[in-house]
């Protein structure tokens, strides 16, 4: 390992410095003696498993944590943040993962809502529109935010930070939501801020990246640093061990998979959004055979849980024949009734969709079993067959619980996420929809689940994977497709999909290729 | 130094259980300070009112009387609250039950009618507090409108209307121009348990009520389906269960016990239909729901403590002079403290010592 000295040769006093810095919660130790240094003109990489102590150790940064233990320094001097604004008036900005707009308000009335002066609308207005053309982050002041892409709703967020003018800007997983072609330009907008001096704490887990753009990396485990280390120094490989702990087991794909019958048929799909600001889904058409997984790109808030919720039964569609499972015609059948056909579903959000949080597993086995299978008799709960699939979930795909049958929200993201799709596949379903599969979830755990989709598809089920993760689509999916503005495009072939080619798809382009192909087929 | 509410990694099933009894116990206490400011012995009117009607038979059946509408209420309302259906109209739905038993007890008065018009009565009862529960159910699954207001302002419909029925068409003639009807026929009447004593079937039948409720909640689809649309909505749906269609459930079960127990208590311990059959049984049982915790073992217990109030409350009007009215100040601190000692099951207290002082200078 390098002598992370060698990186900085000369001594520079440190912008920020953590010291000893210990966060408890309970029994739990969320950040345990973290040491780190971070000195101007640097691109600073927090590396981290899920649950590691990233967000725990920032939000201390940033004064939304109170420490339990050590001490943060700036500029060499000690102190201690009350709150966020504090943080801001030292000069330390952040821009979170999840944005905090108002839908209905302009881009400048957003930012104004931000900031901690009085400065009236109109100064605000015009500073936003300098400083963001001054970093080639274009922005109109006087669009509403509904109308905008998730992109140019991070800008606002990295504009607003950026009018506080910081020295020092923490940014938690910036390229979750982009394209590759969008976080392209993020990283030349950091190097920019890089050049002026100023410091930035970059957190995330996609590897190349940080190893492109970042100077140094501090790697967290289980709340402990691990490391800090040259990222450019280092592969991706050794990077992935120091964040696991251990080697990550590849997933194999089965070596002969047939595709068979179309199970899974989507036919002019067109749907008005439900919500205020919904996405309209617009002419989606696929089929998926038995045998084959077909993925689904695209940056979140394009459609892909409007699809989600028409293709279970969440949101019926008037016209049967728009959503065909294994030949029936179910478009304006109820999710209980696809189930009984043999599809399964998936949703994004494990806790409160995919599950009853503050409910027991068993209760969560039965709220997705019940329509078929043998846990309900005549009305009657059978309450060993809800177990059974609680223990043999636990068992094949080694769910980690403290006791036998918890409530749904004691366990962990991963594995959760393990039961929440285990419990479906244990049904050997013919159809599997499903959304996200190993969001926010370790890597151990998202291998396990990318393996047992690849063995699903081998055993003759059409699987739909929706992914914001283009490593994971071009891993585990045969044909991968793009949704943009509620569209979906042709589905490439796994061969053919680039990562620039899906990128540009994902940000819009040569729709009208695509809609010159629909032309064709009708 | 300040003291703060951190939240609980899962529910705490201790406290469940003890929540309902700290409660009681800080109600005891500012019942004291209330006493103590009427200038009455705090000790003795707390003996008065909660140990007294416990040291004879007839207050015992005195108790399990008003338990009887009590429970039988709370069970259906604790249905609709699980599944995030809030039914404030029991007292409505309790006194139209009244009504529609009683029609058919009017109706048959005097005639050879036989065993069937009891039956019919009870029946009639459950079915119009169902009904009636239902205009609410369906003007929220349909319009969006509030349940918690339209229910509650049809129980001064529902009032009105009783009031219309015993002063005009249904008036005893001779009942020298007293606001009744008829005392009603025995074949009309809920038969009593002891001779002679004040116990009736009702008692059984809200007993039934509470292993059913239990059966339900416990053992069916049904149940978990009431109980999961309450705590997660969105979960809900996903498991294929809709949420408007299961208020409509929710309240019309909900109706039908407190119409059921409107005509038992007419056809009961009263015997004819005149005003002022309820002494706000509607309301309290939304007092018990939530004392007994939602769960119809705890509503049992917790309607036999609020029958337990009444009792005492008359006997502390009779001895002590202390007015009626106490007893609903009672009440009403009861649900206050149950509500806010609830919180503590997903929540707990935290001392927090942490220094605020801000030692920086630079910005």
């Amino acid at each position: 390992m390098p002598d992370p000295a060698l990186a900085h040769p000369a001594p520079v006093q440190p912008l920020l410095q953590t010291v000893g810095l210990t966060k408890r919660y309970g029994d739990f130790l969320a950040n345990d003696r973290i040491d780190i240094e971070i000195v101007p003109r640097e691109i600073h990489a927090l590396l981290g498993e899920n649950g590691a102590g990233k967000s725990t150790l920032v939000k201390t940064i940033y004064g939304l944590v109170q420490p339990s233990g050590g001490e943060l320094r700036w500029q060499g001097r000690p102190i201690k943040l009350s709150g966020p604004s504090e943080a801001r008036s030292l000069g330390i900005g952040m821009v979170f993962q999840h944005f905090s707009l108002f839908d209905n308000l302009t881009v400048a009335e957003n930012v104004a809502l931000g900031l901690d002066g009085k400065e009236p609308l109109r100064a605000v207005s015009a500073r936003l529109a300098d400083v963001a053309r001054d970093y080639g982050l274009p922005l109109d002041p006087k669009r509403e935010v509904w109308q905008l892409s998730v992109g140019e709703r991070q800008r606002i967020e990295i504009v607003r930070a950026l009018m506080q003018n910081p020295k020092f800007l923490i940014l938690d997983e910036p390229t979750a939501v982009l394209t590759p072609q969008e976080a392209d330009q993020l990283f030349i907008v950091l190097e920019r801020l890089k050049q002026e001096g100023r410091a930035i704490l970059y957190i995330s887990h996609k590897l190349d990246e940080v190893k492109r753009l970042c100077d140094t990396a501090t790697i967290l485990r289980g709340g402990r640093k691990v490391a800090t280390c040259n990222p450019k120094l280092e592969t991706a490989g050794s990077l992935a061990r120091m964040m696991v702990g251990s080697e990550i087991k590849e997933v194999k794909p089965s070596a002969e998979r047939r595709t068979t019958v179309p199970r899974l048929v989507v036919n002019d799909l067109t749907l008005q959004p439900a919500e205020l600001h919904g996405v309209r889904l617009q002419n989606i058409s696929f089929e998926l055979k038995g045998g084959e997984i077909l993925g689904i790109a695209g940056v979140a808030g394009n459609g892909q849980d409007e699809l989600f919720a028409a293709l279970s039964g969440e949101r019926l569609v008037k016209e049967p024949g728009t959503i065909i499972i294994d030949g029936i015609a179910c478009g304006n059948l109820s999710i209980s009734e696809r189930r009984k056909m043999g599809a399964a579903f998936v949703p994004e959000e494990r806790l409160g969709h995919g599950t009853a949080p503050r409910m027991r597993l068993s209760e969560n086995a039965l709220l997705t079993g019940h329509a078929a299978g043998d846990m309900v008799r005549h009305g009657f709960i059978n309450a060993a067959a809800t177990l059974r699939t609680v223990d043999r979930t636990t068992e094949t795909f080694d769910v980690r619980k403290a006791k036998r049958d918890p409530e749904a929200a004691s366990l962990s993201g991963g594995n959760l996420q393990k039961f929440v799709v285990g419990r479906e596949i244990l049904r050997q379903p013919a159809v599997l929809v499903v959304n996200q599969p190993t969001w926010g979830v370790d890597a151990g755990a998202a291998a396990i689940i990318r393996q047992a989709l690849i063995d699903l598809a081998s055993a003759g089920a059409a699987v739909l994977v929706t992914s914001q993760d283009l490593d994971e689509l071009i891993e585990i999916a045969d044909r991968i497709a793009v949704m943009f503005h509620g569209r979906l495009s042709a589905a490439l072939p796994r061969m053919e999909a680039t990562r620039e080619k899906l990128g540009l798809l994902m940000g819009g382009a040569s729709l009208d290729q695509k809609e010159a192909a629909h032309a064709t087929r009708a | 130094m300040q003291l703060v509410l951190e939240k609980r990694a899962e529910r705490s099933r201790t406290i469940a259980l003890v929540s309902p009894l700290i409660a009681i116990g800080l109600t005891l206490v500012t019942m004291s300070v209330l006493f103590a400011l009427l200038g009455k012995n705090p000790i003795t009117a707390l003996g008065v009112y909660f140990i007294a009607p416990l040291t004879d038979g007839y207050s015992l059946q005195e108790i399990a009387v008003k338990a009887t509408p009590l429970v039988m209420i709370a069970i259906g309302l604790s249905l609709c609250y699980l599944a995030n259906a809030w039914n404030i109209g029991a007292e409505g739905q309790f006194l139209i039950g009244a009504v529609a038993g009683s029609w058919i007890a009017v109706k048959t008065q005097g005639t050879e009618a036989g065993h069937w018009v009891l039956p019919a009565m009870l029946l009639a009862g459950a079915a119009a507090g169902a009904l009636y529960a239902l205009i609410p159910a369906l003007c929220r699954v349909k319009f969006g409108a509030s349940e918690i207001l339209t229910s509650l302002m049809l129980v001064y419909v529902a009032d009105l209307l009783l009031d219309y029925l015993v002063r005009g068409p249904w008036r005893d003639p001779a009942g020298f121009n007293f606001p009744t009807t008829a005392e009603f026929d025995p074949v009309a009447t809920v038969p009593l348990l002891i001779e002679g004593g004040r116990l009736h079937l009702g008692s059984i039948i809200a007993l039934i009520v509470v292993i059913c409720a239990f059966v339900l909640l416990d053992r069916t689809i049904k149940g978990f389906e009431i109980r999961v649309v309450g705590v997660a909505p969105r979960a809900a749906r996903f498991g294929g269960f809709n949420a408007n269609q299961l208020v409509l459930v929710t309240f019309a079960i909900s109706g039908a016990l407190a119409g059921l127990a409107g005509i038992i208590e007419v056809a009961g311990p009263i015997g004819h239909l005149q005003p002022g059959i309820s002494p706000g049984y509607g309301f309290t049982a939304i007092i018990v729901a939530f004392l007994g915790r939602l769960n119809p073992v705890g509503i049992l217990i917790a309607g036999l403590f609020l029958a337990l109030t009444f009792i005492g409350g008359e006997q502390a009007q009779i001895t002590m002079k202390i007015p009626l009215d106490v007893t609903k100040v009672f009440q009403g601190i009861l649900l206050f403290y149950v509500l806010a000692c609830d919180s503590l099951i997903l929540y707990r207290f935290k001392l927090v010592f942490a220094a605020r002082q801000v030692q920086s200078g630079a910005g």
